[in-house]
């Protein structure tokens, strides 16, 4: 019983995961940009949270906020932010003499931003971590032994029609078949009419979007936030999205979800001191047997980055 | 002189010796998001054949070097077969795996460290990284740097010309592993005390950061940016206290304030990395600077080729 209420919290815990892996590889698939700001824009939208309920606007006279209120500003100003990181790093993508090590410029800028908003809120509201009391966070419903939380289970929800939702948009939209033309050639795509400066923008709202939304649920489902949440929760994805192949979607629900387990279950049967051990070697031999990862194209993120 | 001036140069010869350890393979064009993992084989190698036999600090550092050399090059082949995202992902798992494994290594002291007996003073450090600097200029200057930088422009060029560019790479890497050993054994033996906590993923962050903000096309960028980012916290110390205080009366910040100086320092670190990017992506020390900045004679320039004729 004991196990199947690990499993339980380990799928639970994977859907944070998910969430901020489809981010990941959601960049990766259409831009061939691995984005670190992505992390820091998960912490971001926790710490927002927490401080607009507990503080309000810093800069103007608005007070503390209910939750609902301070929900949404979290997940705006994360979006911003991820439109903010667009306009300093992808934009400046300039290829002028294609060596090898030219592409990496917006994943170097893109750490230069994670550097940015990560000690800019260390400095707005310290390192400690800080209680947050979301609604109903203690309710619980009973399922034959095994203890599933309310929000958690909401928030699983959501976020798997979330995903299911933006896949739908990827293939079946205007913006979608835009976006996996880019994916695909993006001189060609440029040349046949397709936007990119247009389009390109939607994939960071998008970025933002599926951050802020993880890092408000995080917020909400433990109770607790800090500066550090993104360090260890972004790892984490990016080791879920290698596992489901990068540029998949369903590979990164997939992929998040394994680790997720993964993480449970090694410290079920471990203990917590080798989840690190469990869930980077596991990464490190699928990258070396099966580089493309489960669900992977081989040509994704190929590129001479 | 000061402890206090002692440890920034020890401090600055670390971070010195670790940019060139990272210099090399990104001089091929591999990027290595893993620097921390490596530079913690040679800390806990070196700690640990000091704490457990007491050799002396002569037979500890080249032990570490070797053994992180060893590592890199036996790494090297798996890794390399990866390109692009998963040659960064792939260092960035590696760190990782190191730092969790020796996390669980109850001889290696686990999470409560290891603490190292024998002690060297800041000239040792200050010298290797002297050594190591002239090194890596030696070795741009070689066939074998030249190789490495074609290898970076263009690795298929590189190889349909008869260089064998895996080797190369193979070779960047295991000098740059060898490297980030010394760094991590000179790091055990100057501050008597290894702890795994103090080899994370961040330290790999900013030491490409470093690297990349100083430039790859020659010797003189990784110096540059190291000096750079050791010195910017000691100038920060005098300019810090009016800049805060002028920037929380700007932004009206009151209260709840209580991140450390270093913060503002990585602030500063990430605007100058992304206004870097943007106007000047090759980094701050290019080859023409060099080339404009010397007395030596500039090359012949080419001679247009009439094509009628």
């Amino acid at each position: 019983m004991l196990f199947l209420q690990q499993v339980s919290n380990g799928i639970m815990l994977g859907s944070v995961y998910v969430t901020v892996a489809v981010a990941f590889t959601l960049t990766i698939g259409v831009l061939n940009f691995l984005n670190f700001t992505i992390p820091t824009l998960f912490m971001l939208a926790g710490m927002l949270v927490w401080a607009f309920s507990a503080w309000g606007i810093p800069f103007t006279p608005i007070g503390p906020m209910p939750w609902q209120a301070a929900l949404v500003g979290a997940i705006a100003v994360t979006v911003v932010a991820s439109l903010l990181v667009e306009r300093f790093t992808f934009r400046f993508l300039k290829t002028k003499y294609g060596d090898s090590t030219e592409h990496a410029i917006p994943l170097v800028s893109s750490l230069g931003f994670l550097l940015i908003i990560e000690n800019l809120i260390r400095i707005g509201y310290g390192t400690d971590t800080q209680r947050f009391s979301g609604p109903q966070a203690d309710m619980s419903v009973n399922i034959g032994g095994i203890f599933l939380r309310v929000p958690q289970v909401v928030s699983l929800v959501i976020v798997l029609g979330i995903v299911a939702g933006l896949n739908w948009i990827l293939r079946h939209s205007r913006i979608g078949r835009g976006l996996r033309a880019i994916a695909e050639n993006p001189d060609a795509a440029n040349i046949l009419g397709v936007r990119a400066n247009k389009l390109v923008p939607v994939v960071f709202m998008l970025t933002g979007l599926l951050c802020g939304l993880a890092g408000v649920l995080f917020a909400i489902n433990y109770g607790e936030v800090s500066p550090q949440i993104g360090d260890d929760i972004g790892s984490k994805a990016i080791a879920g999205m290698v596992l489901g192949g990068l540029g998949s979607i369903w590979g990164a629900v997939i992929g998040g979800l394994i680790i997720g387990l993964t993480e449970m279950l090694t410290i079920h049967f471990f203990g917590a001191d080798t989840v690190q051990v469990a869930v980077w070697g596991l990464l490190l031999l699928s990258l070396f047997l099966r580089p493309q990862g489960l669900f992977g194209h081989h040509s994704i993120g190929k590129g001479k980055l | 002189m000061s402890g206090y001036w002692s440890g920034i140069l020890t401090i600055l010869a670390l971070n010195v010796i670790m940019a060139y350890a990272i210099f090399l393979p990104v001089a091929t064009g591999q990027l290595n998001l893993g620097g921390a993992g490596f530079q913690a084989v040679g800390a806990y190698g070196a700690a640990y054949l000091s704490a457990k036999y007491g050799f002396a600090v002569w037979v500890t550092i080249p032990f570490a070097m070797i053994l992180t050399a060893f590592v890199s090059f036996i790494l090297a082949f798996p890794l390399l077969r990866t390109k692009g995202v998963y040659l960064v992902l792939a260092t960035f798992a590696f760190a990782e795996v190191v730092g969790g494994a020796i996390l669980n290594t109850d001889a290696l002291g686990g999470p409560m460290g290891l603490s190292v007996p024998a002690f060297v003073e800041y000239p040792v450090p200050l010298a290797s990284a002297v050594l190591v600097t002239l090194f890596a200029f030696y070795l741009m200057a070689t066939r074998f740097g030249l190789v490495m930088r074609a290898a970076h422009d263009d690795d298929v060029v590189t190889d349909l010309m008869g260089v064998n560019v895996r080797g190369i790479r193979v070779a960047a890497f295991t000098i740059g592993g060898a490297l980030a050993g010394l760094a991590g054994a000179l790091y055990a033996h100057s501050f008597s005390f290894v702890e795994i906590q103090s080899f994370n993923a961040w330290i790999s962050i900013y030491v490409l950061l470093y690297v990349l903000l100083g430039g790859t096309q020659t010797a003189w960028g990784p110096l540059a940016g190291a000096v750079f980012f050791t010195m910017l916290p000691e100038a920060l110390r005098v300019v810090l206290p009016a800049l805060k205080g002028w920037l929380g009366f700007a932004i009206g910040l009151q209260g709840a304030n209580t991140a450390p100086d270093e913060s503002w320092r990585f602030v500063i670190l990430g605007v100058l990395t992304v206004l870097m990017m943007m106007f000047r992506p090759e980094g701050l020390i290019t080859r023409t600077m060099i080339e404009r900045l010397s007395f030596r004679k500039r090359r012949p320039q080419l001679e247009a080729v009439d094509v009628a004729a």
